[in-house]
């Protein structure tokens, strides 16, 4: 891990005031990052271009996607790292001291005789001058982009002692041409792949806690109908096709029920499902809408959105069923929870003027609800697996756009540059 | 359609607030409970897997994701009837009074024909809350047929929410146009 003071050297690096950071990437890389705003601790960093990474992967660049992720967290500051420098040379030290950088990444493509390919890299520690780690990987074409996932996530637990989570998967929605697609693609948004293509909408899709399937609400049959799929081999079931609608669905962190919004009694109320459709279960009872659950990481309570008090909020109720405690209490419209890792934070949508914004509101005490965004269209927050980050839906040059937020607020991302229109993020757990 | 008014007095007594107010009470279960559900498996047809660096088919990649393309799947139905709802608001209007006793009327005198309605709201606010919100506006309309001598089997509420706007835009007139509960027999 960094020390302290190294910290604090970075904190005077980055500067004041909102500064536009953009990652520098050649012109052969295929994507484009938007990162801006200025963290109050930036470890700044230098990723060398990997040896041969032209010629191996003349299509992406592994040392940008390292970078982008690292910048993306808001942790890191990419710096230039012009040269060259792979895992096996020794760096000379006072040089990327010189540069101002207080890690370095340096690394190589080579291709197996198996067609694979070799992703070989090391970090060093610039001003202590120590190495701290490398890895080598064995990847297929198709995981390239994972490989290069799995360096950030070394190099941000070594540098910060958190677990990274850029190996992750997210899924969204992307509505273009009339066409509803249904998508499962890196953390970064990148390397997307087709889940489910349909003319209907799609919403709410919702990872299980092993990351294999995903529940989502389909409407092709002309109604709200709660699918799983099967990401892999694209097997798909509907686990909740009642009269009336069916949607929200919310995993159990033990991936064995569902939590459903179903209106089959009439009203939209919550309802506990088995994985396959089986034995539903009542579990509000209320007169007004209940809808949105979201199960607490220890399975035991459901957050969930309730008009019951006139305009939407968020409640909680125990997956027994019996008392419902109201959570949110400022603004009129309060909606879309989600909960971190760790229990302790709600991110929602509250609607403020005439804008929906994204919020959080620390549960455990009685601090005030903090606005992570000024923008007016916020959508669907979830939580990556480590807590640090939020995705989530908003607008941009009058298209729905995808973003990533520090907790705090201070550092964002736009992901994906496509024409189409992105919404319905949803962050997937550890582990592919 | 229906300009015959011809409807009984009983039902025109029935105001439409009461009607509205009577959503939330007393709901019906004629749901098929705990069929197990067949898995059905498609393979998509056509859709590229984005495999990186221009290399072949990512069959044993840890990230591989085997698309489903419903393209050949979805029927339209027909033409619809359609109800506007005000800004917030869950009440069937007077003025669709003689469409809604027109369908009651003939669900009423053919036991075998069934309506879907199906609720739709604004763009403003959440996917879900809107779904919610667009399935009490057909509740409304469907409890009101109920009312009219339309049996619960040959009525389903099902709703839209924001996501099949009639009109794009974001200004009033494109909101009250999407504000709405429309009819289709199935």
């Amino acid at each position: 891990m960094l020390n302290r003071r190294q910290f604090i050297r970075t904190q005077t690096a980055a500067g004041a005031g909102l500064a536009m950071v953009s990652a520098a990437l050649p012109a052969w890389a295929q994507f484009r990052v938007e990162i801006s705003g200025v963290g109050a601790t930036q470890v700044p960093i230098a990723i060398v271009k990997f040896r041969d990474e032209e010629r191996a992967t003349p299509s992406l660049s592994l040392s940008g996607i390292v970078r982008a992720d690292l910048e993306r967290s808001g942790v890191f500051r990419g710096i230039d790292a012009p040269g060259a420098l792979d895992e096996s040379t020794r760096p000379v030290m006072t040089e990327w001291r010189g540069r101002a950088a207080d890690a370095l990444v340096a690394g190589s493509i080579g291709r197996l005789a198996d067609g694979r390919f070799d992703v070989r890299f090391k970090l060093w520690d610039v001003v202590k001058g120590v190495e701290l780690g490398g890895q080598s990987q064995a990847v297929d074409a198709a995981d390239l982009r994972l490989a290069a996932h799995r360096i950030a996530d070394f190099i941000y637990e070594k540098l910060t002692g958190d677990k990274g989570v850029f190996s992750t998967r997210i899924a969204y929605v992307t509505k273009g041409g009339g066409r509803f697609t249904l998508r499962v693609a890196d953390s970064d948004g990148e390397g997307g792949q087709v889940a489910l293509n349909s003319p209907e909408p799609i919403i709410s899709p919702a990872w299980s806690p092993d990351g294999k399937q995903l529940a989502y609400v389909s409407f092709e049959s002309q109604k709200a109908v709660v699918y799983t799929q099967d990401a892999s081999s694209g097997a798909r079931r509907a686990i909740a096709n009642f009269r009336g609608s069916n949607s929200a669905p919310a995993w159990a962190p033990d991936g064995q029920t569902l939590a459903v919004t179903l209106s089959r009694d009439t009203g939209s109320q919550l309802y506990l499902i088995g994985r396959n459709g089986e034995n539903p279960r009542r579990l509000t009872t209320s007169t007004a809408i209940d809808t949105e659950p979201a199960f607490a990481p220890d399975g035991r309570g459901i957050y969930f959105v309730s008009d019951r008090g006139g305009g939407p909020q968020v409640y909680r109720i125990s997956v027994s069923g019996g008392n419902v405690e109201r959570i949110t209490f400022s603004g009129a419209y309060n909606i879309s929870p989600a909960i971190s890792p760790d229990g302790r934070t709600l991110a929602y949508i509250s609607r403020q003027g005439g804008g929906y914004r994204l919020y959080t509101l620390d549960l455990s005490g009685s601090a005030q609800p903090l606005a992570l965004t000024d923008t007016n269209d916020d959508e669907s927050p979830s939580f990556a697996p480590n807590g640090r980050l939020i995705i989530y839906a908003s607008r941009a040059q009058g298209r729905d756009v995808l973003m990533t937020t520090t907790l705090d607020g201070k550092i964002k991302a736009r992901l994906i540059s496509t024409t189409a229109d992105v919404r319905e993020p949803v962050w997937g757990p550890y582990g592919r | 359609m229906n300009s015959n008014r011809s409807l009984s007095s009983r039902g025109a007594l029935l105001t439409w607030v009461a009607a509205a107010a009577l959503v939330t009470l007393a709901g019906c279960s004629t749901t098929k409970l705990d069929t197990p559900v067949p898995v059905e498996s498609r393979t998509g047809s056509g859709v590229g897997t984005g495999g990186a660096a221009g290399a072949g088919a990512a069959g044993t990649s840890q990230s591989k994701v085997t698309p489903v393309d419903l393209s050949k799947d979805t029927n339209v139905s027909g033409m619809a009837r359609v109800v506007y709802f005000d800004f917030d608001s869950f009440a069937l209007k007077d003025e669709y009074r003689p469409t809604v006793e027109g369908y009651a009327k003939a669900l009423s005198a053919d036991r075998k024909k069934h309506l879907a309605i199906e609720g739709h709201t604004d763009e403003r606010g959440g996917r879900e809350y809107n779904l919610a919100l667009g399935q009490k506006r057909a509740e409304v309309v469907a409890r009101s047929l109920t009312l009219l001598g339309a049996t619960d089997t040959q009525v389903e509420a099902v709703s839209f929410g924001k996501e099949r706007p009639a009109a794009q835009g974001s200004d009033e007139a494109a909101w009250a146009k999407n504000r709405r509960a429309e009819l289709n027999y199935k």
